[in-house]
């Protein structure tokens, strides 16, 4: 099963919309609720990245019998240093994004955390890309 | 517990609920930082907060949680409590801080 999903950049009232759909999706498949609260988490996170950092985004979920694979796709300013920008507490969210209590610093953290695979690749000026992969048989 | 229970023992002034009869809180939450929330709260929770857009709604319905609790008197805006109302999540308020309210839940989940 092949899904895909926009986000706009700025847009926090629509953040959660495709985790909110791929998690009713899982349901219905049956997945374990262990494994659709990860998946959920992370695919949360990175929306959320993507309305707080991003101009526009793409997500792309791809459902076998063995994986959950999920693909984030960004137009934005990239990541220069994303060992820095993986480490607990570093942010560069905007005052605005802080005041709403989001830009702690925690979001790559817990999608790493709740991931099986964890892979992201930044051009700085052009964008961000994370693959966030998911065992079915753990 | 039941929601309702709980809604009543801490005199919580509502903003939207439905089925608190039918709803269980099974322990609380106290955080304004929303991955945090995301990361660690658990279904059936209640969530203390002084963060009241709405991104809070989004997260309270992805954790299944069973109710925000608002701090300080603070209100939700009308647009994040029609949000509350289709995604069925309870809205609740308080005039007491952070700290009075989660003691107070905390002691009547204990008993």
């Amino acid at each position: 099963m092949e899904l895909s999903y926009d986000i706009g950049g700025g847009d926090f009232v629509n953040a959660g919309r495709a985790s909110s759909a791929v998690k009713g999706i899982l349901k219905q498949l049956n997945i374990s609720a262990v494994l659709i609260k990860r998946v959920v988490i992370a695919l949360y996170e990175a929306e959320v990245n993507v309305a707080a950092h991003a101009s526009a985004g793409k997500i792309s979920v791809s459902i076998t019998k063995d994986v959950i694979r999920i693909n984030i796709r960004d137009k934005g300013p990239g990541i220069a240093d994303i060992e820095l920008a993986m480490q607990e507490g570093y942010s560069t969210a905007s005052k605005e994004v802080r005041e709403m209590g989001f830009g702690a610093g925690m979001g790559l953290p817990n999608i790493r955390k709740n991931s099986d695979t964890f892979n992201i690749s930044s051009t700085p000026g052009e964008g961000t890309e994370l693959e966030i992969i998911n065992r079915l048989s753990n | 517990m039941k929601l309702k229970e709980v809604i009543g023992s801490l005199d919580l002034e509502v903003f939207y609920v439905s089925n608190p009869e039918g709803k269980t809180v099974s322990g609380g939450y106290v955080s304004d930082l929303l991955s945090d929330v995301m990361g660690n709260a658990e279904k059936n929770e209640v969530w203390i907060t002084m963060q009241s857009h709405m991104n809070v709604v989004a997260i309270a319905s992805l954790k299944e949680l069973s109710a925000v609790i608002f701090v300080g008197g603070i209100e939700p805006a009308e647009a994040v409590v029609r949000k509350a109302e289709e995604e069925g999540i309870a809205l609740l308020g308080t005039k007491l801080p952070t700290f009075s309210i989660a003691g107070r839940l905390y002691q009547l989940l204990e008993r």
